[in-house]
């Protein structure tokens, strides 16, 4: 590990001296390329239009919008069991994630907290969304660099954690499992042991991913110094999770505001990396697939017994009012401001999406790279595109 | 060979531009056959059993014929030139690709008198017929009209242009052990060759030479644009790079190059290295015996080095291409040099 | 970014993906013969098949006995794809001498599974027990018209409805059972 070095610091400057460049400059020198809608390295339809000199890029501009569903208007017509169904297809990698702060927003308008048990079981399936969505990002680093092996091994691995959760959720990629007081079901029997051999095969495959891809030299020349972000700059733009974290930004909610979870009581660090380049925030992300994976077997031995349900009218009518919460999900930091006029459909629901923000530094950021570190940058912010468009 | 085989059998005296031509088909099936054998053993299997995956497995037992179906069904689709595309060009680019290969299998030797030509200056023959392929991918990104077929074509132009000098200069270690850039003399030198005075396997060159191996195996995987040297078709950025306007027939010119050139170049380097047709050690077996040995000899040599090749290239991921450029420039070329007067110098002295 | 590649690095990668090929070959040890069929982690699909979990949300099976078209499951669902008519008849009185008692008689009970997100509201919200999961998964169909499984087909679903499961130590939870 190490600290920016001044190389990184002169990059930082003159990527500072193009912002006054590009306002005085004419327009149009050089290739305009556009990575359409289309592309194997924009995880989705993300469009990049970028103008090249050569190999490098003078400015770029995503265009995002090409699966843009509607959440926030279907919402407008839905009860909330039903938008809770919706919901898990936002970030369709770590689905249960999507449902936790929507379900914890409408809690604290109907003044309900869900008992102890399914709070546990709630931070179980919500660690292991994280634990199924950053596995793929683990993988999918590989592809974008263009070594294709390690994601077989990434899928490979990620069945397993999705046959879990289907093993008690009934549905692998969207669970539809979080409700209003408390969870739907129980686990059934022999799930929690079968969840610790299961992060236990999750932790070798990390080992595999370490010896594999991260030691490898090329990976380091590839990603060592791309596409760095200092501190200050990632929270301007409103970067979170791994990203701010890779950054130096000691900020993790399930530390800082765990509200509806059980962290306090679990024996977990947050990993934080000085660096800020492409190489640090896939190191931030695996160290803490591992943390997820000892959080996770912590929670399958302290999972205490009771009702997995609060006492919940069968027809939900949340209340008039106004709540905001916002948790720390696999992409980054995800937030559902709900405004209720008392009616079986919120009045109005406004869903902060991590990859919309961490998205935003790409025009700063993919100043003056070369275009195969545009990839490597895109790959290592990690956004999916059902989080940026919702 | 084929006199001494034909004459007693047929009673027939072939002109020699009547044995060139059968000598041309042996070796065009021989070469079909091994890349065939080396597509399906390695891109379809081994890779899979890398990943933990079966691989193909439904078009004849084990998946064998997937590679017939594949070439069915590239052959049966349209054959599509796009409209700003200079359509002589865009047309004739794979077919330099693929001359280029066969060409450099003309001089690879598979027995005492199989080989097509037995040129006396068959090494350099061999690198001179290798470079023609960067002609070929020129013509496809220009040609295509297409931004990223353009800028896979260039970083393809500079990337193998910069790897030629590390797989000359690798040789050039061998020609001076040997004495000939002769491919026959060479295996003559390494099977006659002996270790600190022991005759038991011979000189094969990988002892003595390597580096130079080491370098060769290098500059090939960037010659063949394998991962990880991999920029000018770098799928996940380019998406096929040079090769992404093309369909159908010539889609599949380019496959069969890829690994017909990677099959060549691995005769190539089991022939400098690894002692060629020759079984180590002294046999005495005849002359008629061994030309029929010596093609499988060199065929599972070269199917282990194009494994090998495989297997890194699989395993890796890519550099860039300023990287890659520094890669050959600066430590490459360097090593190869010091190789070379190494070599120079071991020849005198011993 | 010169770089000398150091040989310890990659050569481990080199080797990890060698090792996975020979546990994929050899998933016996390397002394018994090759069977790559049983060391792959993958499954060939039309000749062996996977067991989906008791859970599995593949298809919704309808008990008709117990539906009473409370209409619950078709307001519910986010899709709108349960497509429920019904009519009034009148039931034998359960006593001697009693009045006849007026029941909703099922007509049609549809289930559009070209619409359905299998989200679960509906076998969740119906008070009467009459909605269940079944975790078949191959009913693929070539026309779209026959993704819309009527009544009699939802009841054949009955039949592969697993018991449910008894829970985890701890669980307050009471396990239902399946009406046959």
């Amino acid at each position: 590990m190490t600290a920016v070095t001044d190389r990184q610091k002169l990059q930082y400057i003159a990527a500072k001296a193009a912002d006054s460049r590009v306002n005085v400059e004419l327009e149009t020198e050089g290739m305009i390329l556009n990575m359409g809608p289309q592309h194997p390295a924009t995880h989705g339809t993300l469009r990049i239009v970028a103008k090249l000199d050569g190999e490098q890029v003078v400015a770029a501009e995503p265009i995002a919008g090409y699966m843009h569903r509607g959440y926030e208007k279907l919402t407008e017509v839905r009860t909330y069991p039903q938008i809770t169904a919706l919901v898990n297809r936002i970030d369709w990698l770590g689905s249960f994630a999507n449902e936790v702060p929507f379900i914890l927003a409408s809690e604290q308008l109907m003044g309900i907290e869900a008992p102890p048990r399914a709070q546990w079981i709630r931070t179980l399936l919500f660690e292991m969304s994280r634990v199924a969505n950053l596995i793929l990002f683990l993988g999918d680093m590989g592809v974008q660099l263009g070594a294709v092996t390690p994601a077989f091994f990434a899928f490979r691995d990620r069945e397993f954690v999705l046959d879990q959760i289907e093993a008690v959720t009934g549905g692998r990629f969207h669970p539809n499992f979080d409700r209003i007081g408390g969870l739907k079901d129980d686990l059934p029997k022999g799930w929690l042991a079968e969840t610790k051999n299961v992060m236990n095969k999750v932790r070798s495959f990390c080992d595999q991913i370490e010896g594999l891809l991260m030691n490898a030299e090329v990976f380091a020349t590839r990603t060592r110094g791309i596409g760095v972000i200092p501190a200050d700059v990632a929270m301007q733009y409103g970067l979170s999770g791994a990203n701010a974290r890779a950054s130096g930004i000691d900020w993790d909610l399930r530390r800082d505001a765990p509200f509806g979870f059980v962290y306090p009581e679990l024996d977990w660090k947050v990993w934080t990396h000085p660096d800020g380049d492409s190489f640090a925030r896939f190191w931030v992300r695996l160290q803490e697939v591992r943390e997820s994976t000892k959080m996770i077997d912590q929670i399958c031995d302290g999972v205490p017994g009771g009702p997995i349900m609060a006492k919940v009218p069968r027809i939900i009518k949340v209340p008039a009012g106004e709540a905001y919460v916002t948790t720390e999900n696999p992409l980054g930091e995800m937030g559902f401001y709900i405004v209720s006029k008392g009616e079986l459909a919120p009045f109005r629901v406004k869903i902060r999406s991590a990859s919309f923000n961490n998205v935003s530094i790409t025009p700063w950021l993919l100043r003056g790279v070369y275009v195969p570190d545009i990839i490597t940058i895109l790959a290592s912010l990690y956004f999916i595109l059902g989080d940026i468009d919702r | 060979m084929i006199q001494a085989v034909l004459h007693p059998m047929f009673g027939l005296e072939l002109a020699y531009w009547q044995e060139t031509i059968i000598r041309v088909l042996l070796g065009l099936v021989a070469l079909l056959l091994l890349t065939g054998g080396a597509v399906y053993l390695y891109l379809f299997k081994f890779v899979s059993f890398m990943q933990s995956r079966l691989g193909p497995m439904e078009a004849g037992p084990y998946g064998s014929m997937q590679l017939l179906a594949e070439v069915g069904k590239w052959l049966q689709k349209e054959d599509i030139f796009t409209e700003d595309s200079d359509k002589f060009i865009f047309g004739i680019a794979p077919a330099v690709v693929l001359a280029s290969t066969f060409l450099m299998f003309v001089v690879i030797p598979a027995g005492p008198s199989a080989v097509v030509a037995d040129l006396g200056t068959g090494i350099y023959f061999v690198l001179a017929m290798s470079s023609l392929s960067v002609i070929g991918i020129l013509m496809a990104g220009w040609a295509s009209a297409n931004k990223y077929a353009l800028m896979g074509a260039l970083r393809a132009g500079g990337q193998l242009i910069a790897y030629e000098l590390p797989l000359v200069l690798a040789v050039l270690g061998v020609v001076i052990s040997a004495g000939s850039l002769n491919l026959q003399d060479i295996v003559a030198a390494q099977s006659d060759g002996a270790i600190f005075g022991w005759t038991g396997i011979g000189n094969p060159y990988i002892l003595t030479q390597i580096v130079g191996f080491g370098i060769f195996l290098i500059a090939v995987q960037a010659e063949l644009t394998q991962t990880p040297f991999d920029m000018p078709i770098a799928e996940s950025e380019l998406v096929a790079g040079y090769q992404v306007e093309y369909t159908g027939i010539r889609f599949l010119v380019y496959f069969i190059a890829e690994f017909a050139t990677a099959v060549a170049f691995a005769a190539v380097a089991s022939t400098l290295f690894l002692g060629g047709w020759q079984l180590p050690g002294a046999w005495g077996l005849s002359d008629g015996a061994m030309n029929v040995i010596g093609p499988l000899m060199i065929s599972t040599k070269a199917v282990l080095l194009v494994g090998v090749v495989f297997w890194v290239r699989f395993s890796l991921p890519r550099f860039r291409e300023d990287q890659l450029q520094k890669l050959a420039w600066k430590v490459l070329i360097p090593l190869a040099l010091a190789n070379i007067v190494v070599t120079g110098v071991m020849k005198v002295v011993f | 970014m010169a770089n000398k590649p150091k040989v310890p690095g990659i050569i481990k990668g080199l080797g990890i993906t060698m090792k996975t090929a020979v546990e994929t070959m050899f998933p016996d040890g390397l002394l018994r013969p090759p069977s790559p069929s049983k060391g792959a982690s993958t499954v060939q699909y039309p000749h062996e098949k996977e067991e989906p979990v008791a859970r599995a949300r593949g298809v919704i099976a309808l008990k008709e006995d117990n539906c009473t078209s409370c209409m619950l499951c078709a307001r519910e669902c986010p899709d709108w794809c349960i497509y429920i008519e019904a009519h009034k008849t009148l039931a034998p009185p359960r006593r001697e001498g009693g009045k006849p008692r007026s029941v909703n008689a099922l007509d049609r009970f549809d289930i559009d599974y070209s619409l359905c997100m299998y989200c679960g509201i509906c076998v969740e919200v119906c008070p009467f027990e009459a909605l269940f999961w079944s975790p078949e998964y191959e009913y693929s169909e070539v026309r779209i018209q026959d993704l819309l499984h009527d009544k009699s087909r939802l009841d054949e679903w009955m039949e592969t409805v697993p018991d449910f499961e008894p829970l985890e130590a701890g669980s307050e939870v009471k396990v239902k059972k399946v009406p046959r």
